[in-house]
């Protein structure tokens, strides 16, 4: 019989800034990517890619790709043995190209071959003739023409409310890339019996498995697929892309195929962020406080719905910010184009109105001669108000005003404008130091967390004993934010055992964990790890009429009643599916509870700016947040310092720039990504209040940080040189010359 | 094309064509897969590695150009198991998240911390600045390194900054 010596505390658990357990493999460059996947015999796939953003399809001769040597397969849509529609809300999108192709980049050809270079090279011999067809690439003459995937309508409260101070502005978001450092990659391995396991990169492996089902007419127990180790994601592995290829090839050929995209290709490749055009108007009485708001939101949905519908709900229902509003009229164009696919990327429309919403808070302040934080501060929103567009009771915890007055309390740790080595152009020449101007901007943000609008959002989660501790099974992927370790801080602080560790299955031993998106994992896939491990720990204790148990096993009182090895070899497990609680579609009017819970976040920004040559320097951008409860503070910073720099890029840099629907800067030395050298210093505030769904009251943190930093960002750009600036990202031109963007 | 060269302390003799980049030539043909690849046009920095000594961004060599050469990659760091005090420095620091950019960045800091015992803040950002990270926002990896400086003058690193976080109720 064993003596307990007295309970230890468990180490590793939830508030605590855990080590990530899959650090050391990644630090020593044994981490499997999916770039660097690789089995005996595989083949190599390629694509080949419209030229054309629109055209008819007259012919398409394989003939002298097939007659490369080394060339297996050169698939077109004639030789897909299903619908050959994939898309993730709408199945519209061809798997390649029938007809008509309707996008710059659009898969036309597959081709599997003995090695990447034979590949390409076969790709590129596919001979297909066009006949182009008149593009469509303004959003607003999509509108016009009712080219659309969704409308938009609310109308809240009294629609003839007016208040005695309007502001009225034009505003537009340029088309952003999540740009992850990991391009697509992926490897499809046929079993024989003609089904398929796929390993590629992904946010959401059950949703590409249906839709690799569908797409070729399979049988839902014939594909299984993988989660793999990526570089990155950030809204962009979201949809699927060369995963139904793949699956194709590796069926046809009867042969493993992997294919990894260039960097150029992953631009054409994956969907964008939707760039935006926003016609708003604020009225508020003499003290500030709003009595109305009215939006117009256009949002560019490209060629494919993608997800285009919910990104412009999103959009309108948070179209007002964190602010109290009774009189409200929104209304949304998520619109129909020959332009590159938009679809998911960190923040999913409530970034593109936050930068109109708090450019307009900022007009009105500026009308009202008010504090800008004072303006905000009189319209907070709170816990118990409903939010202006739909009319929702917010039930959860929402330290707006904390986030403000938190902001307002700390230091502005910088120092004289055009001192030390970093100016707006470099440390070169560049800039004259003497006529740097600096600028301080605020803005804030509301979200909503997890998905909406009715759609059954779930995460299922297993957690079983085995020797090593504790595992926690599950298909949600890690992106490199951290999951495996929050899952198990969970698992530890639940079940009380200092081992536990995350183990990924695919789609065919474990049910979805929803897609890793919306801010979502640590709060659904948390909240099932919980769950999952609050009932084993109970399970356990009942059966065994125990008390407590810890890494050697199960105690009654002093007692050991059985050892670890014992629980383990009895095969004690937990499988929990984890809802969030329901929301529901909009009525008519778009009112409704279309939201599980919400996050707020606030970011102050300062800024130098090179007048003359419109160069800016972004300082420092310190956030206050609202995390319910931080589960693992550091991981939670490190989402905040890497979500600011998104939000700065789109502030100043970040733009696939289009002509006539053709990405002109598909590159990584034309799409410029902040360096280092562009990162601001970060201060955060981490904002805990109880009160929230997500386990332990966890909040999910992911997307805050990228939404309103680019207001902020570009608000302090305003305040340095008194100019307007209603686009993002603002370019050198916007700031050194004349001339607005005009409306 | 027959070469020889170094990797990793290891003799290696290959034939390779001439137009096979190094940063191929590590991946496909030694299987070292740890050097990552992001865009192929020597502006993101994952494919750091170090030839005889400098860094290099393995994507802008060809393997022939490595004749006779050195090669360090990650894989090549760690000595006897015991992590390379910049990867002890990166995974203390909380300097990755997807870990894509890590190996380059983490070769970039060898490289500077083999010519600078001390490096400043600022001398550390200009080492890193061809090494391109979409997630972390690099607070962290500069903490990694200024921890990597530390332990490897012989001193006790600095605290993590997470000791001072500001958590409000
Ligand atoms: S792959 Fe070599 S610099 Fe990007
Ligand atoms: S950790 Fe993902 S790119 Fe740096």
């Amino acid at each position: 019989m064993t003596t307990r010596t007295g309970r230890r505390s468990v180490q590793g658990g939830i508030g605590e800034s855990t080590i990530r357990p899959d650090g050391v493999p990644k630090l020593r460059g044994e981490f499997m990517y999916a770039q660097d996947m690789h089995v005996e015999g595989m083949l190599w796939g390629a694509t080949t890619r419209s030229p054309h953003p629109h055209a008819r399809i007259v012919s398409i001769d394989v003939g002298p790709a097939l007659a490369i040597g080394g060339v297996h397969a050169v698939l077109t849509h004639d030789d897909i043995p299903g619908p050959g529609l994939f898309g993730l809300e709408h199945p519209d999108q061809p798997v390649l190209a029938g007809d008509v192709v309707r996008y710059w980049g659009e898969p036309v050809a597959i081709v599997a071959a003995e090695d990447e270079d034979t590949a390409r090279r076969a790709a590129e011999a596919v001979v297909v003739e066009y006949e182009e067809l008149e593009p469509l690439v303004d959003a607003e003459e999509a509108d016009a023409r009712d080219e659309v995937f969704r409308r938009m309508k609310i109308r809240r409260g009294d629609q003839e409310a007016r208040g005695s101070v309007v502001v009225e502005g034009y505003y537009e978001v340029g088309m952003q890339d999540q740009a992850p450092l990991g391009t697509e990659a992926g490897l499809a391995v046929p079993d024989g019996n003609g089904g398929v396991d796929l390993y590629a990169t992904s946010q959401f492996v059950h949703v590409d498995q249906q839709q690799v089902v569908e797409a070729l007419g399979l049988r839902p127990e014939q594909v299984r697929a993988h989660p793999v180790g990526i570089g990155g994601a950030f809204g962009a592995r979201e949809d699927v892309n060369l995963h139904i290829h793949l699956c194709l090839l590796a069926l046809y050929t009867g042969r493993p195929v992997k294919m990894v995209y260039h960097r150029g290709e992953s631009f054409t490749g994956h969907v964008h962020r939707h760039p935006a055009r926003m016609w708003y108007r604020h009225e508020a009485d003499e003290n500030g406080r709003l009595v109305r708001v009215e939006a117009k939101i256009l949002v560019d949905g490209g060629a494919y719905a993608s997800t285009t519908a919910a990104v412009l709900a999103n959009a309108c229902y948070f179209a007002v910010g964190p602010y109290k509003c009774d009189s409200v009229a929104v209304d949304g164009v998520g619109a129909r184009t020959n332009n590159p696919p938009c679809g998911a990327m960190r923040g999913f429309g409530a970034v593109q109105v936050c930068f109109a919403y708090e450019s307009q808070m900022d007009r009105l302040a500026s009308a009202l001669g008010m504090d800008p934080l004072e303006l905000r501060r009189r319209n907070a929103l709170a816990t118990g108000d409903r939010l202006a567009t739909t009319g929702q009771v917010i039930d959860t915890p929402l330290p707006v005003v904390e986030v403000i007055d938190s902001l307002a309390a700390m230091p502005l740790l910088v120092d004289e404008p055009g001192s030390g080595g970093d100016l707006p152009g470099g440390s070169g020449l560049t800039t004259e130091p003497r006529h740097v101007r600096r600028g301080v901007g605020y803005a804030l943000s509301i979200k909503n967390l997890g998905f909406s609008e009715g759609f059954d959002d779930y995460a299922q989660a297993r957690v079983r004993l085995s020797p090593e501790g504790a595992i926690v099974e599950t298909a949600a992927i890690e992106v490199g934010q951290g999951l495996v370790n929050v899952l198990a801080q969970i698992a530890r602080t639940t079940l009380g055992v200092s081992r536990a560790e995350v183990r990924h299955v695919d789609t065919s031993r474990i049910d979805s964990a929803g897609s890793t998106s919306a801010s979502r994992q640590t709060q659904l896939s948390g909240g099932a790890t919980h769950e999952a491990a609050r009932r084993l720990r109970q399970r356990i204790l009942e059966h065994y009429r125990a008390d407590d148990l810890d890494d050697e096993g199960v105690w009654r009182g002093d007692t050991l009643v059985a050892a670890w090895d014992d629980l383990v070899r009895d095969g004690w497990e937990e499988t929990v599916t984890f809802r969030h609680p329901p929301t529901e579609p909009p009525d008519e009017n778009g009112q409704g509870k279309m939201h599980a819970d919400f996050a707020v976040a606030g970011h102050r920004a300062v800024v130098d700016v090179d007048p003359e040559l419109g160069l800016v320097r972004v300082l420092r951008v310190d956030t206050a947040q609202d995390v319910g409860k931080a589960l693992n503070p550091e991981s939670i910073r490190g989402q905040i310092e890497g979500g600011i720099l998104q939000g700065v890029g789109l502030a100043v840099m970040e733009e696939l720039v289009l002509d006539r629907g053709r990405i002109r800067n598909a590159t990584f030395t034309d799409y410029l990504l902040p360096t280092i050298l562009d990162a601001p210093d970060v201060e955060a505030i981490l904002i805990e209040q109880e009160g929230s769904w997500g386990p332990f009251g966890a909040k999910g943190v992911g997307e805050p940080p990228t939404i309103s930093s680019t207001p902020a960002v570009v608000a302090a750009i305003r305040d340095a040189t008194g100019k307007e600036l209603n686009r993002v990202p603002v370019r050198p031109q916007d700031i050194a010359l004349e001339e607005e963007v005009a409306r | 094309m027959k070469i020889s060269l170094t990797i990793n302390g290891r003799e290696v003799s290959a034939d390779v064509e001439p137009r096979t980049l190094l940063v191929h030539f590590l991946r496909e043909d030694q299987g070292l897969t740890g050097t990552h690849i992001g865009c192929e046009t020597s502006y993101c920095g994952a494919c750091t590695v170090l030839v005889d000594g400098k860094t290099v961004k393995s994507c802008t060599m060809f393997a022939v150009q490595a004749d006779g050469a050195s090669i360090t990659t990650v894989e090549g760091l760690a000595d006897n198991g015991q992590l390379h005090p910049v990867q002890e420095g990166f995974w203390e620091r909380h300097g990755l998240q997807c870990g894509y950019c890590t190996p380059g960045m983490i070769m970039s800091a060898v490289g500077l911390l083999q010519e600078k015992q001390s490096p400043s803040e600022d001398e550390i950002r200009h080492a890193i600045e061809g090494n391109l990270c979409r997630c972390t926002g690099y607070h962290n990896i500069v903490r990694a390194i200024e921890y990597a400086a530390a332990k490897m003058r012989g001193e006790e690193p600095p605290p993590p900054d997470w000791e001072e976080e500001e958590v409000s109720v």
